[in-house]
């Protein structure tokens, strides 16, 4: 033990004494010595490891970075989708003629009076008439008066009241059916019935305008032409058991699919279409559903499965859900989508996972901490600038500019910078200013509210350092006053310029984190650490995604403290007195 | 006194030279909300508290003489006069900073005075990153990380507010633990951001009393350690300390507007804050000249204490 530590000793004598010799011949300038002071300082030296690193990691890692600031990823999703809407047909399907008019409201009441078994409905001041032309097609027949008759002692006048002229032909069929006491007659080809009302009596242009059908028609084809008639005639046919009918000098075999309910319309051997109970219709709006679609889904809902599979065209295997609604069938498909590829956990791809927009982590990141620290810089300079102007001719001066400078020194501590930068932040927003533009604005207010403390550090150091002998020096050999200043009373203040630029670069940092975590800083789609951390407003991102605001509150803590230790470094360096 | 003119017709030029269709699109929007005054009315009153539609400096004359009446006009968000809301909501704030204030001397005070005293030794490094970490923590991330600690990992808080949701069924007493324990949050989040700078004060300051003669001196007449410390050097070290403290106190009503904003704690920082965000002129006028008369107090006690506390000032 002794030994030890008398070796200790020796060794301890024989390097000072060593070191005092070289001394003797080397001695070390002041710089050096505050350099070597500042070395050997470990944490000084921690935090200037940390600063370099964040340097690097913000201009060369953005360089580096394979993506760019706000590049977005997508990704394709699969999700089982709603494709069609499936339903066993039970409300009438209204087809109207060509040319003519069945309103909506007609059709209202055709439903009403179909269910009551009525025969006739009324509508918009039109009589209709209801006609079962076969078990599953029910024409309906329009009435338009023509005229109104009055038959006074056996001579009738006649009066038109509609567009149809009223010719001889009608008169004389009119006159037969009422001697025949008939209400119904033909003229002209067309039928007319005949209706009291009152002591007049009305004759009306009966014509079939429309039927209903509960039946589906399906073609073949987007294109495929089935009209009124031609669906009529199949209608027909159908009902009648027939298996063929033919229709615009076409003839059409009628087939039922054995244990199926579809009826399938062939023309020369080839499906033209079919006719179904189920209403299959597609959920989007431009799609269109073929027919092999329709069948297998039809099958499928008869055989109660619960999914199906078809072969389309391109030849791949579609797989289709079917879900039942109470009679209702929805008709489920796997779709691709591509979506924004957020909140991905980390992996080998994006080291920190992809943010609320898609965007690399990692790479906002690294240009967030480009505009901070940027940021930092401008906004200390301008600090500096200021400080030391101002502080710098105040203290060289003294009076009454000094008392001026300074009161407007104690103003501008006084003006409550947080919510002043709030609100103007808040009127930009309003103003929706582009987000490069909202940095430069960012660093003029923050320089123009931050300078006081420099400025009354420069001038308290010049205050007392222009009553030394080198000012009496520079006054005598006539050197002029911004010289005298910036030249010869200015540098003696850098040492705690340096310290004070150091730690206010922290504190900008900060300032600016805060502000862009409330929204009113740097803006998206430009990146900074603090609008990166903003995302926590979220409360869903803070609690699954720590990955999105850890490492950007984490990069401004250290930043801020690596900026903070080589300031505390600086300032012992420096200022060496405090040891002990 | 004359600072304070200054300062509030800086704030008032800011407020003016807002752009006015800025104003009036507030003032329209504001108009447009339910149960609040007619756009004209609102313009009125503006005009009426703050001259806006005379020369700024015939304005701000105006809202001076009303703001020296204690008119400061209703606020926009709140529909209610500025100064009730204010006092509605400055308790928060009062009691929230008062228990961060107390609990960070408590804390950095003896923890300066113990690294300044075993300068360059392990406590001393520890105290040291301590309290820069507590200087560099951007406040909103403490508080997230808190939050994400003990409100969604344990489940011990509430995330947000002052009050908890069965807050009505408690007794007198149980209501205020309620606040209480809602209260713990934001006051860990402001202690441990206040904490840091405070500590470094106290080292620089007990570093710099004890390099003085008097203390060798001390040492040299053998007297026992603590005795040195904290008979001769503590007590010369609380000569600044009780300056700055006592410069901090009106602070204590400036309401944290970031802590509470996070936590939704409706004090004046929150209030003001939401006002801010908003456009409610009339209230970030009082808020912006209240911080400034603050800011102006803290200095004045300042002055006053270092002149109580060191009778060598007063002697001059």
């Amino acid at each position: 033990m002794s030994e030890k530590l008398n070796k200790v000793q020796d060794e301890k004598v024989s390097t000072s004494q060593a070191l005092d010799d070289e001394q003797r011949v080397k001695v070390l300038s002041p710089g050096m010595l505050v350099a070597k002071r500042f070395f050997r300082n470990k944490l000084a030296m921690v935090g200037l490891v940390i600063i370099v690193a964040m340097f690097l990691f913000a201009f060369v890692g953005g360089v580096i970075s394979p993506y760019g600031e706000s590049q977005v990823f997508r990704k394709t999703e699969v999700s089982w989708k709603d494709f069609a809407g499936a339903a066993y047909n039970d409300t009438w399907i209204f087809n109207t003629k060509e040319g003519e008019d069945f309103p909506a409201a007609a059709q209202q009441k055709f439903v009403l009076a179909s269910s009551r078994e009525e025969e006739t409905f009324e509508a918009g001041g039109m009589t209709y008439e209801i006609a079962d032309l076969s078990e599953s097609l029910k024409a309906v027949i329009a009435q338009q008066p023509v005229a109104t008759v009055l038959t006074l002692k056996g001579k009738s006048s006649y009066k038109e009241s509609g567009s149809t002229p009223l010719t001889e032909e009608i008169k004389k069929g009119y006159e037969a059916a009422v001697e025949a006491e008939e209400t119904t007659f033909e003229a002209d080809g067309e039928s007319y019935t005949i209706s009291k009302s009152g002591r007049q009596m009305v004759i009306a242009k009966g014509g079939e305008i429309a039927f209903a059908t509960k039946k589906v028609f399906n073609g073949a084809a987007a294109d495929t032409a089935m009209d009124y008639e031609f669906q009529k005639a199949a209608l027909t046919a159908l009902d009648a058991g027939e298996k063929a009918f033919s229709y615009g000098g076409a003839s059409y075999e009628l087939s039922a699919v054995e244990g199926e309910r579809v009826i399938q319309i062939l023309l020369d051997g080839q499906i033209y279409g079919t006719i179904s109970d189920m209403l299959i219709s597609p959920l989007g709006t431009d799609a269109f559903l073929h027919l092999e679609f329709k069948e297998a889904a039809e099958a499928a809902i008869l055989a109660k499965e619960s999914s199906f599979e078809i072969v389309n065209e391109a030849g791949e295997t579609e797989t289709y859900q079917l879900q039942n609604k109470n009679t209702q069938y929805v008709i489920r498909n796997e779709k691709t989508t591509m979506v924004n590829d957020k909140f991905r956990a980390p992996d080998k791809e994006h080291l920190l996972g992809t943010d609320g927009n898609g965007m690399d982590m990692l790479t906002r990141l690294m240009y967030g901490g480009r505009v901070s620290l940027m940021i930092g810089f401008v906004v200390i300079i301008l600090e500096i600038v200021i400080g030391i102007v101002i502080g710098g001719i105040s203290g060289y001066f003294g009076g009454w500019v000094d008392t001026i400078l300074m009161r407007v020194v104690d103003i501008v501590v006084c003006i409550p910078a947080m919510p002043l930068y709030i609100i103007i932040g808040a009127v930009m927003d309003s103003y929706k200013i582009d987000s490069g533009l909202r940095i430069y604005a960012l660093c003029i207010i923050l320089g123009l509210l931050s300078w006081p403390g420099i400025a009354r550090m420069v001038r308290g150091q010049i205050l007392s350092l222009r009553e030394q002998e080198f000012m009496i020096a520079t006054e005598a050999t006539g050197i002029r006053v911004s010289r005298r200043i910036f030249r010869h009373l200015v540098p003696n203040v850098i040492p705690q310029l340096i310290v004070m630029a150091t730690m206010g670069l922290g504190d900008v940092i900060l300032m600016e984190a805060t502000l862009s975590f409330l929204g009113l800083g740097v803006k998206f789609p430009l990146a900074s650490w603090g609008n990166i951390v903003n995302a926590v407003n979220d409360s869903y991102v803070l609690t699954n995604f720590w990955f999105v605001w850890i490492p950007a509150g984490f990069l401004i803590l250290i930043t801020v403290l690596g900026f903070n230790f080589v300031g505390d470094g600086l300032r012992d360096a420096f200022d060496p007195k405090m040891k002990r | 006194m004359v600072i304070l003119f200054f300062v509030s017709m800086i704030i008032y030029s800011v407020e003016r030279s807002l752009p006015t269709s800025y104003v009036d699109n507030k003032a329209r929007n504001m108009s447009m909300k339910q149960g609040a005054k007619p756009f004209e009315e609102l313009k009125a009153e503006l005009n009426a508290a703050y001259g806006m539609d005379k020369p700024v400096l015939v304005g701000y004359f105006t809202w001076l003489g009303n703001a020296v009446r204690g008119e400061f006009g209703d606020s926009w968000v709140w529909n209610q006069p500025v100064t009730e809301k204010f006092k509605e909501v400055i308790w928060y704030s009062f009691a929230l900073a008062v228990i961060a204030f107390t609990l960070e001397i408590l804390i950095a005070v003896p923890l300066g005075i113990l690294s300044a005293t075993r300068q360059y030794s392990k406590m001393d490094y520890a105290v040291t990153v301590f309290a820069l970490i507590g200087i560099s923590l951007p406040p909103f991330f403490f508080a997230t990380i808190l939050k994400y600690i003990f409100s969604i990992q344990l489940g011990w808080f509430d995330l947000y507010g002052i009050v908890g949701r069965m807050h009505d069924q408690y007794s007198p007493v149980g209501q205020v633990l309620d606040m209480a324990k809602h209260l713990i949050l934001p006051v860990a989040t402001l202690t441990i951001a206040g904490i840091g700078s405070l500590m470094r004060y106290t080292r620089t300051n007990m570093l710099e009393v004890l390099n003085s003669d008097y203390i060798r001196t001390a040492r040299a007449k053998g007297l026992k350690n603590s005795k040195v410390i904290w008979h001769h050097a503590f007590r010369n070290t609380l000569i600044p300390l009780i300056t700055i403290l006592g410069g901090m106190l009106p602070g204590l009503f400036a309401g944290a507007m970031i802590t509470e904003t996070l936590f939704q704690i409706p004090g004046i920082g929150y209030t003001s804050y939401q006002c801010l965000i908003q456009g409610d002129l009339p209230f970030t006028m009082f808020y912006m000249s209240f911080l400034a008369v603050l800011t102006l107090t803290g200095n004045l006690i300042a002055d006053i204490l270092y002149a109580v506390a060191d009778p060598r000032v007063r002697v001059n």
